[in-house]
């Protein structure tokens, strides 16, 4: 399923991902380990779109509307 | 000057030696450093012992512990993922940071990858760092090496395996303090750094100014990088900390599989929202029944009233004239005596009347109700004086239950909970412009409304602080006020309840929804790192509490101060009863409630449970009772709420706020009334 974006990702999908939102929300998910090109996996989909995903050893959570502008291939 | 110059011809050796000899005079400013989670505290609580000095950092109430270790100062900081000024917390920490002499970095060993990110831009900054490796037991346990021989080559600083839950490498601290040096810079951006700022600039600076910090830029008077810059700084650092996790960390055990179930748990709906009502009865329990009705009846009403009022009244009446009222009350709360004696020379001017008040107001279930006849007495020493009462207010009714609040959300925080509550309810939240994060707020102000309002700066827009705020003074009750009102509702039935709960939630909807399509901007979306799920250290939950209660009651008391006054002085020079004239007519027939009932809105101005106490004494139908605490809800916070909020809000948004829950409470309880009286 090629370019997708993240608040598609159902539970237990790997995902590259292909481009972040661009200004400061950019830099804190640098800060945070998600950069272009990372493989990430979606651990849990909440009802509403709230999407919980996770890196390595690391769950971040990110709001539904934030997952729609995250642009990623889901494998 | 002469001799120093001579020196430093002569001999560079001597100069710096004593040079360094001053230096070491000076304590050095050491800063604990890390991200969120990483067990920071538990650092700073086993070097500083027993002194510590808790500050508000000037502008926010992020609060800055300080203390000493082995001679120097040694500084606490908020957790962040990266220096810089994403919010207040980050800035706090930043501006600390920059002023650092050594920085001692925690870093949670399993979160490798996230938290070297700060490890490395600490290192860019040119500062002077020890990175502390915490959870090293943990390491074991999930079957995950790091070399750390290798992580202090490559980051040319030292690194110190320390696992906090069993001290495990404390014994290492001083030394890291001593051996931190500074590290191995990225030569592209160290280089970068020199060409672009000028050379009067410390290096920190320059590089938060090269990430685009703009007030670092203004301090030091050039100019700014943009956010393309930062974020090619960024990203090569992050691709710099993976290579450097690729080389260190080896993995025995399935990549990335780490057993979080119950953190799942708590976040998926099904689960999460009876863990949720769970938590809230525990919590009931706890601040609602233990605090707020036993701890406080005790602590307002026997060591406030019947012990510091009593006394302090009584000692002032000595020398001034007053006239006391005792009544005796049994058990049921009806008099069964009342009798009020007149001292116009003072209490122990009259030796006879004097023994036979003190016998009678000592009694059981006696109270006695000073009336002073000095303006300025009455001012500080009257029903709402300001020494009495605010004395009361703060110390005997406010900091059990402000305890009891900040008790609750360290250990939620401690737990791990908090931020998976935030994220089940983002979706909601977001109907109203807000995400997660509001929940936090919102849920201290049904402790006290003051400490939600200081609360709202850990939102990430001004829009969402707007919304919060506006919340926080129109339809939430505080504690105080949830007490009296669940009183008044607990012999009213099943109808008038529903009835409330249903007329404020209309209010909450169309308020925020309102709020949301006016304000202009866009509210932050949420990104919320999830740590473990985890059993909270007790000891640090207490020094938490500690500190911020302590930090509460120092940033508010002034304010209560402030407002017990301006009450006074309305009360002292006739407005207070003007305003009682003013509303009457409007409260009996609009809302349909007796004359006296504007008593109530009035007290409400000053503390909110006061309003609602007063509909006690009233002869009230169960619908009239509903009317008046729909109105006394969405009424105007107390005054001390008030003030909080003009401080953080301005004056322009917070007399909005102020006078729109005159508007609402008015115009909504009329509209109940006219339907339901």
């Amino acid at each position: 399923m090629p370019n997708s974006t993240l608040d598609k990702a159902k539970k237990g999908n790997p995902f590259i991902v292909v481009k972040l939102p661009q200004g400061n929300i950019k830099s804190q998910l640098i800060r945070l380990g998600i950069v272009e090109g990372d493989t990430l996996k979606c651990i849990q989909r909440l009802p509403g779109g709230t999407i919980v995903v996770q890196k390595n050893r690391q769950e971040i959570a990110v709001g539904f509307d934030l997952a729609k502008k995250i642009h990623v291939i889901i494998q | 000057m002469k001799t120093d110059n001579l020196v430093s011809l002569d001999n560079d050796n001597i100069a710096t030696s004593y040079t360094t000899l001053i230096k070491q005079k000076e304590l050095q400013k050491v800063v604990l450093v890390g991200n969120p989670n990483v067990g920071k505290s538990c650092f700073f609580n086993f070097m500083s012992g027993m002194y510590v000095d808790v500050s508000n950092f000037p502008g926010t109430t992020v609060s800055i512990t300080k203390s000493h270790f082995q001679g120097n100062d040694v500084y606490d900081t908020p957790g962040i993922y990266g220096v810089g000024s994403f919010n207040d917390e980050e800035k706090v920490a930043r501006d600390i940071i920059l002023s650092a002499d050594v920085i001692l970095n925690v870093v949670n060993a399993l979160n490798l990858d996230r938290d070297l990110f700060l490890t490395l831009q600490l290192i860019d900054m040119g500062k002077k760092v020890s990175v502390l490796l915490n959870f090293s037991d943990e390491l074991k346990k999930r079957k995950i090496k790091i070399d750390t021989k290798k992580l202090s080559n490559l980051l040319g600083v030292e690194v110190y395996q320390t696992a906090a839950v069993d001290k495990l490498g404390f014994d290492k601290i001083g030394e890291a303090i001593r051996s931190a040096r500074i590290g191995k810079q990225e030569l592209d951006l160290h280089f970068l750094l020199n060409q672009v700022i000028e050379k009067s600039v410390p290096q920190s600076d320059s590089l938060l100014i090269l990430e685009g910090d703009e007030a670092i830029a203004q301090k030091n008077n050039v100019l700014c990088g943009t956010a393309d810059e930062r974020e090619r700084i960024y990203i090569n650092r992050r691709n710099r900390v993976n290579e450097i996790v690729d080389l260190v960390e080896y993995e025995d055990s399935k990549k990335g599989e780490i057993f979080n179930q119950l953190g799942r748990l708590c976040l998926n709906p099904v689960t999460g929202i009876p863990i949720l009502l769970f938590m809230l009865v525990l919590m009931y329990f706890f601040i609602g029944d233990l605090i707020s009705q036993r701890v406080v009846n005790f602590t307002e009403n026997k060591i406030g009233k019947d012990l510091f009022e009593y006394n302090i009244k009584s000692f002032t009446g000595n020398y001034t004239p007053v006239n006391v009222e005792v009544k005796i009350l049994d058990n049921n709360g009806s008099v069964i005596n009342d009798k009020t004696f007149n001292f116009p020379s003072g209490i122990s001017a009259n030796p006879i009347l004097q023994k036979e008040f003190s016998e009678l107001s000592k009694q059981n279930g006696a109270q006695s109700n000073f009336n002073f006849q000095n303006p300025f007495v009455k001012l500080f020493f009257g029903e709402f004086g300001v020494v009495t009462m605010t004395v009361t207010y703060l110390l005997f009714l406010l900091l059990p239950l402000v305890i009891g609040f900040y008790f609750v959300m360290a250990l939620l925080e401690d737990s791990g909970y908090l931020p998976r509550l935030a994220t089940m309810l983002d979706r909601s939240f977001n109907k109203i412009g807000l995400n997660g994060k509001a929940v936090i707020p919102i849920m201290l102000g049904f402790g006290c409304i003051t400490m939600a309002n200081i609360t709202t700066r850990m939102l990430g827009s001004e829009r969402e602080k707007s919304i919060v705020t506006a919340i926080l003074q129109f339809v939430i009750p505080c504690s105080a006020q949830l007490a009296v009102i669940a009183a008044l509702l607990s012999g009213a039935g099943f109808a008038p309840m529903m009835l409330y709960i249903s007329v404020i939630s209309t209010v909450l909807i169309v308020l925020s929804t309102a709020l949301n399509k006016m304000l202009p901007g866009e509210s932050s979306p949420l990104l919320i790192d999830l740590p473990m799920i985890r059993f909270p250290r007790m000891s640090n939950v207490f020094k938490k509490t500690f500190f911020r209660s302590f930090g509460f009651m120092k940033e508010a008391s002034f304010w209560f101060f402030i407002g017990a006054l301006a009450v006074g002085i309305m009360e002292i020079s006739g407005m207070l009863s003007v305003w009682q004239d003013v509303l009457a007519p409007f409260t009996t027939t609009w809302l349909k409630l007796p004359k006296e009932a504007a008593n109530a809105f009035v007290m409400g101005m000053v503390r909110r449970d006061f309003g609602a106490a007063g509909l006690f004494h009233m002869d009230l139908s169960v619908m009239q009772k509903t009317v008046s605490i729909i109105t006394i809800t969405l009424f105007v916070p107390c005054i001390a709420s008030f003030v909080v909020m003009l401080k953080e809000r301005g004056w322009k948004e917070g007399m909005m706020i102020w006078f729109g829950t005159w508007i609402a409470a008015f115009l909504v309880g009329g509209i109940v009334a006219q339907i339901v009286i």
